[in-house]
């Protein structure tokens, strides 16, 4: 995945678009002043420089999909693991709540399930059917839309060819008004992401910890 | 030597065989606040780890603040009474099984919050390899897999290093006593009749465990340790931290140590046994102790500040200035200078002033382990996902439970076994042998000039 910081605006629709697509409860505003608030998908948000010079920076955070990821070795279950695809799983099934994994991860982008999951009046009325709602007790976490790329692979498996580039985007990419979220097969040298990734503009969030992120976000240019 | 004998049987087996109401008074009240932890950790498994104040990215707290602060308070017992069986030291006898058995109970406190901590406490079996249906194993790359390993492994050693000389000790209490405690202590001492052959196999047996348990004890609190280090989270990923743990456990478990001595020796009147000299002596190691710890935290700070890397940083000025400075400071008053004060003076270092450098250093062990673990995940990396932390009720019944917990279990324990080895006493009082290495045949017969 590639995120242009240039062009995006800070607008959340990924935020929202993330917690229609995979069932993600809504804290509510005192769960959420606790510091319980549920985003899979963040955008955060850095003042440069002082008033009038002041400049504001977002940045889209969500799970890096590791390939060194600090939150797998800790699991002391397998729940959260690293699929053949190269996909950091989350096992909500085998998940215990250690929240070690929480704490190993350098982006704090693990969350756990402090209660039973509750959404807000009618949120309640669209849960998506092909993602499995999360109890008390486990970690979850961005899973890249992993129901779409299965989706994706069936679909393209029956009429028995490739995946093609752009035919398949997570929740965030599809809903980006600007198109700042590119999502693509990397070992694909002409897709997309491929190109925005080798485009010398990439840097790798908090690349020196070692993790190896899989998400590259292109360097802020225009001043405005 | 037989009257002496007499009188030392009388004194150490009385809390044994007389029960006043004042025991059941506190054995009550001991119930009831580990009550208010059982039902504060019930209340949680109910509702979900919400009810504590944990939040994102504060994900562990007071539950693995317990766990690290438990086990460390066990470092007391084996370790000192191993390595001052070891090294044969005389003034050790009357300490020993009062040490050990803080061992035991502390591992046994410490060692349910990994089980309490998880979101979903039923399914702890998981991090055991048992032979699931669906062979899945642990995985066994996980510090936490390690932890359970290296608790079993010294929970079992230390409970054999306690049960071993406590042997001759239920055999006395067997042919004192008579109906059904005559036939449970008769089960608890295993057949024992005090033979040469009986007295050869104990002295083995005890030598093994002495020597095999320094490494166990010393390797626990170094996993205990992986359990931080082996996160990259600032701070965390420090080498320092397998022998910094250990001197801490130490630490905290003498000083655990001797504010049980002083308890024991006040409430079940055992001036006799436990003198100042053995205060004295403990508050001499706890001093070594207080130093050693004083220059661990040093060189962990002095390396952070020094290496000047931006995340570590954050979390050092934290600690160091900004809002966990007041409990950084404390820390480092009850930790360091106090004791270190109390206990250089031979006029301050009496039983009072031992004691009261003993409770600085508990709290502040607690506290060193609060400032290790939530300053860290609380400012890591991305500034905008920090946060803070504030415990709320049921975690705080639960850390007083498991005060309430220890000396509930400390107590019981003291009314069932005698608290002060009365065969180890008795052998140390023989006027020839007191300051050598006896054999088995001596020992078989000098056990056996108690009628």
């Amino acid at each position: 995945m590639v995120v242009d910081l240039d062009t995006c605006t800070g607008c959340e629709a990924c935020v929202v678009a993330c917690h229609a697509e995979n069932n993600i409860p809504t804290a509510g505003p005192d769960e959420a002043a606790r510091g319980r608030a549920m985003h899979w998908l963040r955008v955060e948000r850095y003042w440069e420089g002082e008033f009038p010079n002041a400049r504001l920076k977002f940045r889209p955070v969500l799970c890096q999909q590791c390939d060194a990821a600090p939150c797998e070795s800790v699991c002391p279950t397998y729940a959260s693991h690293h699929t053949d695809e190269g996909l950091n799983a989350q096992v909500y099934n085998r998940c215990i709540g250690t929240r070690y994994c929480a704490n190993a991860c350098p982006y704090n982008v693990r969350f756990f399930n402090f209660y039973n999951p509750t959404w807000d009046k009618p949120l309640h009325l669209q849960f998506n059917p092909d993602v499995s709602v999360r109890e008390v007790g486990v970690m979850e976490k961005c899973t890249f839309c992993v129901q779409r790329i299965k989706a994706a692979e069936v679909t393209a498996e029956s009429e028995k060819r490739e995946i093609k580039d752009g035919e398949l985007k997570p929740a965030c990419a599809q809903t980006c008004p600007a198109s700042a979220i590119v999502f693509g097969d990397l070992n694909d040298p002409e897709s997309k992401v491929s190109q925005l990734w080798s485009s010398g503009r990439g840097e790798k969030l908090l690349e020196e910890v070692g993790a190896q992120p899989k998400i590259v976000y292109l360097k802020r240019q225009a001043m405005a | 030597m037989s009257e002496y004998a007499d009188t030392l049987t009388a004194d150490l087996l009385r809390p044994i065989l007389q029960t006043s109401w004042r025991f059941w008074t506190l054995a009550f009240l001991l119930a009831c606040v580990v009550a208010l932890g059982v039902g504060a950790f019930a209340y949680q498994v109910d509702r979900g780890i919400g009810v504590w104040g944990l939040n994102n990215p504060v994900f562990w707290a007071f539950d693995i603040t317990n766990f690290v602060f438990w086990i460390g308070i066990s470092h007391a017992g084996t370790l000192i009474s191993a390595i001052l069986r070891l090294v044969n030291a005389e003034w050790r006898r009357p300490v020993t099984r009062c040490a050990e058995v803080i061992t035991v109970f502390a591992l046994m406190i410490g060692a349910m919050f990994p089980i309490v901590h998880l979101g979903r406490p039923w399914l702890f079996f998981w991090l055991t390899p048992y032979p699931s249906e669906r062979l899945i194993w642990p995985n066994f790359r996980s510090p936490l897999v390690w932890d359970f390993f290296a608790i079993s492994t010294y929970l079992t050693g230390s409970s054999l290093f306690l049960y071993l000389p406590t042997i001759p000790d239920f055999a006395l209490v067997r042919d004192k006593t008579t109906g059904v405690r005559r036939r449970v202590y008769s089960i608890l001492a295993l057949g024992w009749t005090g033979t040469t052959k009986q007295w050869h196999r104990l002295e083995s047996a005890m030598q093994i465990m002495a020597i095999a348990i320094v490494p166990v004890a010393v390797s626990v609190h170094t996993i205990v340790s992986f359990d931080f280090s082996m996160a990259p989270v600032p701070t965390w990923h420090s080498t320092i931290f397998g022998p910094y743990f250990v001197a801490g456990a130490i630490f905290s478990g003498i000083a655990a140590l001797i504010i049980a001595m002083a308890g024991l020796r006040k409430f079940l009147h055992l001036e006799k046994y436990l003198h100042p000299v053995h205060f004295e002596n403990l508050g001499k190691l706890l001093l070594m102790m207080s130093l050693l710890w004083g220059y661990f935290v040093f060189a962990e700070r002095l390396t952070t500040w020094y290496g000047n890397e931006g995340s570590e940083m954050t979390v050092f000025w934290q600690t160091q200035r900004l809002s966990y400075a007041p409990l950084f400071w404390t820390m480092v008053t009850v930790n360091f200078i106090v004791p270190v004060f109390i206990l250089s003076f031979k006029r301050l270092r009496t039983i009072a002033g031992c004691v009261t450098a003993s409770f600085g250093v508990v709290v502040g062990m607690w506290l060193e382990r609060f400032l290790i673990i939530v300053p860290a995940i609380s400012h890591k990396y991305l500034a905008y996902s920090w946060g803070h932390y504030r415990p709320r009720t049921p975690e705080i019944l639960l850390l007083i439970a498991t005060f309430g917990a220890m000396v509930m279990f400390y107590v019981l324990f003291s009314k069932i076994v005698p608290i002060i080895s009365i065969w180890e006493m008795k052998i140390g009082q023989h006027p020839q042998l007191a300051h050598e290495p006896r054999s088995a045949d001596e020992k078989a017969t000098m056990w056996r000039t108690e009628p």
